[in-house]
């Protein structure tokens, strides 16, 4: 009992109770998430839809190779906590602590190379607004592609920046924890929510990356 | 099958996948490269959400949540999008 | 404030410290979880924000007693208009009932011990009292003049003022929205005592229920939409202003995607309190239970369908317009429902015309005229005409006003002994009910008939023919203002010198009245098992509580 039970808060019955209402309530988190990113994808569609071509155009300003790049760290920092989940039930502190880590370095990872492509955008003056320049007939419609490419995966990287914190708090409470295996439903619910960053660049990573064929 | 075994068999086809869409991106099929790239999304999507996040085996309820969260969306979409592509 | 509450609870009667007794320090509020504290601090927060939006209108209400523009500007008088909006809609209707009534009776009527998160509690609210800042500081520094929707390109590129710092405002109030919704879906589901299924629970918990899931669903779409806003008007990119390539009817799409659905956050939650006041006082179970539950969980799902009714004027398709008006046309549905079955529930009911009840009866004729007036808006013709009149104005004022303000304070003087653990002025009481129906009607009808001649909202000036029922507005509102004070004063009075409540005043069914008033801090000593559908009043209940009503007036 005492090693994998859960302390159990004042205003819940039993343990089971505790763990489902937090998953649960993480799951409900994630759909208000979900709609807050569906404004920004339903803005998207129209506004693709009003000008395909200049979106295939500006596609292919974006960077591929550190884009994909990107999808492979996230997708690779999910496996890493999705183990990591797993192996918290079983009490194994030393390799969710580690695999903790490695997740929260790939996030790291990811940021530069997200930075890295600002700064290359920034420079290039792809930046939507008042210094925005873009030689072609297309410009507006390029203006907007990088309005939606810049609000979509500032937003995600925020994210991203608030899913690698959450992490970090879980690996250190794991690291002085006497009884790790008692944190698995914390572990298990912000899992969830890194899961879900990943989810939302699975989509964005075609919609910006890859509308124009690269050959 | 063991659960990190399973993630990992389940990282491989995600990586597969991956290579995939950018594969897709090279061949010019017109109007199709984005449902292309769309399908293979939405299967890595699954994909995560019943392997990483274990959506079938968190009871019925929150598999509710879930759907509830993407069928809100499917409104805000499609009315939208209605009134948009009706315009006159 | 709070060191008022603490003074005032019992002390010599209850040998067990009650929720109010338990700490006595501003500490002991301020880093409290216990869901009742939270729900009194959210009173106090939102009575002061009603203050100041209630300002606002008396200020507004002033100008427009004579047709000339004499005490202010129109850029004054639109800075008025748009923080009475956005402060009573965002930082008093949004979470009156919700946050002080859901927070403090939820717990205790499901037998739960509290919420399921009772720090995301107590943090909800220190977010929204954060975002309230912001508003108030956008308000000191300037004000705003969009009007509470923001409409685009206006206010993301010409509108001068605070734009950004209110739309943040609101933007934070909306995570504690976020935060309460889901707090109250969780605790439904998964803190119920054993025994209380679904069709168990007192029909204010459904209509929490459901008000939560529209908190939930919507919200993160306005926060998207006030981000866009802020970032359009920060940076000039084009996102909704048409010169820049953005097209400002999806900004309209997304806002009312939200701020439709909010209008039923601002009417369920006092259809869930009519509920229980109209089966206390008619001693009877509600007529048709099911189907006003059921018709809580369909306004909240057909409430999402209907928001392009808000822009049948817009360049929105005709299509479109067409849908939405079949679709706002089916949602009256439901909420005729409920109005059905409470007049059914009344029907051969033993009824007593207790303070909550004037007001509950005072919410059905009220909310009647103000959804049937709806009807008028979704046909597409009639709102053509009517679209930014004062029928419009009149029209949400008594569903907002009359229906939810009313049911607040209903709910307020029906669970306000269990709150405080003392009685009101009973008599005082009544004559304020009545007060406030009496000048709240005088406000607000006069405004449809202004509306229907053709005066449109948000000037500050008129035609002298308008006058007369404008001055009857006017009247009426400074009627309604003191209806309002007087609550204000009495229910203060009562905290020091109102009579001890005894556990059950009203001889009501339900968990919360099986405590003692004001209840212990963790609620029950054990957790009740529940064996009864709700609302039992039978024949003997009505007859015992006949016998102790000479007790209770005396």
């Amino acid at each position: 009992m005492s090693e994998h039970a859960t302390p159990l808060a004042h205003q819940f019955e039993e343990p089971v109770q505790q763990q489902e209402a937090a998953t649960l309530g993480m799951w409900i988190f994630l759909a208000t998430e979900v709609l807050l990113f569906g404004g920004l994808f339903l803005a998207y569609i129209i506004y693709r839809e009003q000008a395909p071509l200049a979106f295939s155009e500006a596609s292919g300003k974006t960077m591929l190779v550190p884009g994909t790049i990107n999808t492979a760290i996230l997708l690779l920092s999910s496996y890493f906590v999705a183990n990591a989940v797993h192996l918290t039930a079983l009490g194994r502190r030393r390799e969710v602590v580690l695999l903790l880590l490695e997740a929260i370095l790939l996030a790291m990872a990811f940021l530069i190379i997200k930075g890295f492509e600002y700064h290359h955008k920034i420079e290039e003056g792809l930046f939507p607004g008042a210094n925005f320049h873009f030689a072609g007939t297309q410009a507006r419609g390029v203006q907007m592609f990088f309005v939606l490419y810049f609000a979509m995966t500032g937003l995600h990287a925020l994210h991203v920046a608030v899913g690698a914190t959450i992490l970090g708090v879980c690996a250190v409470k794991i690291l002085f924890s006497r009884y790790p295996a008692r944190l698995a439903t914390m572990v298990d619910v912000s899992g969830l929510y890194w899961h879900f960053v990943d989810l939302v660049w699975v989509f964005l990573f075609p919609l910006f990356y890859l509308i124009s064929h690269r050959s | 099958m063991n659960p990190t075994k399973q993630n990992a068999w389940t990282l491989f086809v995600l990586f597969v996948l991956l290579a995939g869409t950018v594969g897709a991106a090279y061949v010019d099929v017109g109007k199709w490269n984005t449902a292309i790239a769309m399908m293979i999304s939405t299967v890595k999507a699954a994909l995560i959400v019943l392997v990483f996040m274990k959506l079938h085996r968190s009871g019925h309820l929150v598999v509710l949540t879930f759907f509830a969260g993407l069928f809100w969306l499917a409104i805000l979409i499609s009315l939208t999008l209605g009134d948009f592509f009706s315009r006159s | 404030m709070s060191s008022f509450v603490l003074q005032a609870a019992p002390q010599a009667e209850t040998p067990e410290p009650d929720y109010l007794t338990e700490g006595r320090t501003v500490g002991s509020w301020l880093f409290t979880t216990d869901h009742k504290r939270v729900g009194i601090l959210y009173m106090l927060t939102i009575t002061l924000f009603f203050v100041i939006g209630g300002m606002a209108a008396t200020l507004m209400r002033i100008e427009l007693a004579t047709p000339a523009g004499d005490l202010m500007s129109s850029p004054a008088y639109n800075k008025l208009f748009t923080i009475h909006g956005v402060i009573m809609v965002w930082f008093f209707l949004i979470p009156s009932i919700p946050n002080v009534l859901g927070n403090f009776l939820i717990p205790l009527m499901i037998g739960a011990r509290d919420v399921a998160f009772p720090r995301l509690n107590i943090a909800s609210w220190y977010i929204f009292v954060f975002g309230g800042t912001f508003a108030l500081y956008a308000i000191l520094s300037g004000g705003v003049d969009t009007g509470w929707t923001f409409y685009t390109p206006y206010s993301s590129t010409y509108a001068n003022g605070h734009v950004i710092a209110m739309a943040v405002g609101i933007l934070i109030g909306g995570f504690s929205s976020i935060a309460t919704g889901l707090n109250f879906i969780v605790t439904i589901h998964k803190m119920r005592a054993p025994g209380m299924t679904w069709f168990r629970l007192p029909l204010f918990i459904w209509a929490m229920y459901t008000t939560s899931l529209i908190l939930v669903l919507a919200t993160p779409v306005l926060a998207i939409t006030l981000i866009l806003v802020c970032l359009e008007r920060a940076f000039g990119v084009g996102i909704f202003d048409p010169t820049l390539g953005g097209d400002p009817l999806l900004f309209q799409h997304l806002f009312w995607f939200y701020s439709h659905p909010a209008v039923y956050i601002m009417i369920l939650p006092g259809m869930g309190v009519v509920s229980e006041l109209i089966a206390c006082f008619a001693r009877k179970r509600i007529f048709g239970y099911r189907f006003v539950a059921f018709a809580s969980v369909a306004i909240a799902v057909f409430g999402f369908l209907v928001w392009g009714h808000h822009m049948f004027v817009s360049s929105q398709s005709v299509y479109a317009g067409m849908i939405f008006s079949i679709l706002s046309f089916l949602v009256s549905i439901p909420s005729a429902i409920k109005v059905f079955n409470w007049t059914a529930t009344l029907y051969k009911g033993s009824i007593r015309f207790d303070t909550p009840m004037m007001y509950a009866l005072g919410f059905i004729g009220l909310f009647t005229v103000g959804g049937l007036t709806g009807l008028f808006l979704a046909s597409l013709a009639m709102d053509v005409h009517l679209t930014d009149t004062y029928f419009i104005i009149a029209h949400f004022h008594y569903i907002m006003v009359g229906g939810m303000v009313m049911a607040y304070l209903g709910g307020l003087h029906f669970w306000w002994p269990k709150m405080s653990g003392r009685r009101y002025p009973e008599v005082l009481a009544r004559l304020s009910a009545l007060i406030i129906f009496l000048g709240f009607n005088l406000t607000f009808f006069p405004q449809f008939v202004l509306g229907v001649m053709g005066m449109p909202r948000r000037y500050h000036t008129y035609p002298e023919e308008f006058q007369l029922l404008n001055v009857l507005s006017s009247a009426g509102a400074s009627i309604l203002a003191v209806g309002y004070v007087l609550p204000l004063c009495y229910l203060l009075w009562s905290l020091r010198h109102g009579k001890r409540a005894e556990p059950n005043p009203w001889g009501a069914t339900g968990l919360e009245w099986t405590m003692p008033s004001p209840p212990p801090r963790d609620n029950f000593a054990s957790i009740p098992r529940v064996t009864e559908v709700p609302y039992a009043y039978n024949a003997q209940a009505a007859e015992t509580e006949i016998r102790s009503e000479e007790a209770i007036h005396v």
